[in-house]
């Protein structure tokens, strides 16, 4: 009790200028009589990066990828690689470093935000290489949230073909969010809602969590739905993988139309054949093509009206425009109490005034840039109905080379396959 | 012979989009060559308790950290006790550490070492200060205990968790070389980095 008497005017001192004399020292450093040497301070390096090794093992993984894909055309062995991926990857590495996210470090780097390193840049570039010249061979069997999928994916089913369309359109509108968060500043969406990290880490918020379930649990019947409906990396692959040199095929030969394959992609990446249509007339080619051309601006203005009109819901994301409004909030009296964010700058130096600015110009910022982004979704939409009505005419089943992942699923279904490995094995 | 021009074209147009793109994107990043980890910068800390909470991993990879040279040695340790601590015991009553992850060791009169089990210490910051119910060393001390991102122990998220949550704004990512933000003895008796 008297400990606590003559503690309470020094106390009392402390809480009144605490805040003001933070950075001094209250008290004397002792000059120690004994000899007393200061402990050793235990402070760590870095454990388990070594960018310099994960880079070149990504390289070197994505070239086996290709090499299984295109040349020895074996599934168990992409398989095989996918695991060894998801081991390494995913569990050893805990998911970072990822080429899905790395995205948003080099769009900083850019924007000149944040520094990016070489080993990130690489991580970014490597997989888009490789799609330009193999297709998707990262998708198949290196990308660990690929992986993950790839391996739940017991009883997959195929979507309806539109319903597919229609899904696969939120890739971009996750690209374009995820652009637009990081050139505003307001954070990594990719690395926030990315579902799998939680399990190869072993330990993530119980929403990680759930997202995370529910899209294995969904993955068991439809196949990947993460890197279909959502992947916004996998945007920028399909448009690699569209122009790519070399693609895995489904025939190594010639396609002898036994429609065997028909069913074989749970990814809804086969094009089958439309041998009924017939080709445009030079006409009506002409008439399509002014179609779309006159359809193209009215999308785009579209796209950037919708963001024009809904800025002030998408700058919410933003940590200083919501402390702005909360603040606003409590000095308006709609909210009871404080949260731990308007208590801190509370007790800072930043005035209100001074918040309200910041969060205004904000906002501002997010007007234009939410503009740009809805006007690319109306691209989006216009190029799209574009290569859907001006498809040419398919006589064999081929891949869809921007939708195809190159895992190798539809390669036994092919019998001309079956044909060859058979005529090898009677040589030898 | 046209169709073989064309590919020959395609795969030039192919190869000089990969360069060309790759190398503007290259020049446009101007990556740097080192790797960067996040940390906590003290002067910024608001002690709020997030970082025990918010990380990924649990228990957090935030620990506290003791700088041994600004510390004043005190028997009566604002980081040690509670406010209203009866007595200098390890009793739980006492003790402001709820993992009783800070040891006490009596070396020469009247000056006492504190030490931090990182085995038990779970990165409240309680010992530092919640700002606003206890005062710890923050606030009654030298500030001595502060709270930092043991590197063996980050998993090296690229958006960190805690980060995100951070009121403060103290994180930050800082080169992997010197991974930490420690204060030291300076002249002018100011804690600094």
């Amino acid at each position: 009790m008297k400990l606590l008497k003559t503690l309470t005017p020094v106390l009392a001192a402390a809480a009144l200028f605490g805040g003001v004399a933070w950075a001094e020292f209250r008290f004397p450093m002792p000059e120690f009589q004994s000899g007393y040497t200061y402990p050793e301070m235990h402070t760590p390096m870095p454990g388990r990066t070594n960018d310099l090794w994960d880079t070149v093992l990504l390289a070197a993984a994505l070239g086996l990828a290709a090499w299984l894909v295109l040349k020895r055309r074996s599934r168990p062995a992409v398989f095989g690689l996918t695991l060894c991926s998801l081991a390494y990857f995913g569990f050893w590495r805990q998911g970072c470093i990822c080429p899905v996210g790395s995205m948003q470090n080099v769009a900083e780097g850019i924007l000149g935000v944040e520094v990016v390193s070489i080993a990130v840049l690489s991580f970014f570039l490597l997989p888009l290489i490789f799609a330009l010249f193999f297709g998707r061979v990262f998708c198949a069997a290196v990308c660990p949230l690929g992986a993950i999928q790839e391996v739940v994916a017991v009883r997959p089913v195929m979507l309806p073909r539109a319903v597919d369309r229609v899904l696969g359109f939120v890739p971009y509108i996750y690209l374009a969010l995820t652009i637009l968060a990081v050139s505003t500043g307001s954070g990594y969406l990719i690395c926030r809602y990315d579902p799998f990290v939680g399990f190869f880490r072993l330990g993530a918020s119980l929403n990680m969590f759930l997202a995370g379930g529910v899209l294995l649990l969904t993955g068991l019947f439809i196949g990947r739905p993460y890197c279909r409906f959502l992947c916004p990396y996998g945007v920028l692959l399909g448009w690699m993988s569209r122009f790519s040199k070399w693609h895995a095929s489904i025939t190594p030969r010639e396609c002898i139309q036994c429609r065997l394959c028909e069913n074989a992609c749970p990814y809804g990446a086969i094009n089958i054949p439309t041998p009924d249509k017939t080709p445009l007339t030079a006409k009506e080619g002409a008439r399509k093509l002014g179609v779309l051309l006159a359809l193209t601006p009215i999308l785009i203005a579209i796209g950037a009206l919708t963001g024009l009109f809904s800025y002030p819901m998408l700058a919410r994301i933003h940590p200083t425009v919501q402390l702005a409004s909360r603040i606003a909030g409590e000095e308006a009296g709609r909210y009871q109490g404080m949260t731990i964010e308007s208590e801190a700058f509370r007790a800072g130096v930043k005035t209100q005034d001074e918040l309200y600015a910041e969060a205004h110009a904000i906002r501002a910022d997010f007007k234009w840039k939410t503009a740009l982004c809805g006007a690319f979704l109306g691209l989006v939409i216009a190029v799209t109905l574009a290569s859907l009505s001006m498809a040419g005419c398919r006589d064999d089943y081929e891949t869809d080379r921007r939708a195809c992942v190159s895992c190798a699923r539809c390669f036994p279904y092919c019998p001309v396959e079956k044909d060859e490995v058979a005529v090898a094995e009677q040589k030898t | 012979m046209s169709t073989d021009k064309a590919i020959r074209r395609r795969d030039f147009i192919r190869a000089a989009a990969a360069l060309g793109v790759g190398g503007a994107l290259w020049k446009a990043a101007a990556p740097a060559s080192g790797a960067t980890v996040w940390q906590i910068d003290p002067q910024k800390c608001v002690q709020c308790g997030r970082c025990a909470t918010e990380c990924v991993l649990n228990p957090s990879a935030v620990k506290c950290v003791h700088s041994y040279q600004i510390c004043g040695y005190c028997d009566l340790c604002g980081g040690y006790l509670q406010p209203s601590a009866k007595a200098r015991t390890t009793g739980a009553e006492n003790e402001l550490c709820p993992m009783s992850a800070i040891s006490r060791t009596f070396i020469e009169d009247p000056f006492f070492q504190y030490i931090i089990d990182e085995s038990l210490c779970v990165g409240c910051g309680k010992c530092v200060g919640c700002g606003k119910c206890v005062k710890g060393c923050a606030l009654f001390g030298n500030s001595s205990l502060y709270l930092q991102v043991k590197q063996d122990l980050c998993v090296h998220c690229n958006e960190c968790a805690i980060a995100k949550a951070c009121p403060g704004d103290a994180y930050r990512r800082i080169p992997a070389e010197e991974a930490y933000l420690l204060k030291t003895r300076t002249e002018g008796g100011n804690a600094q980095e």
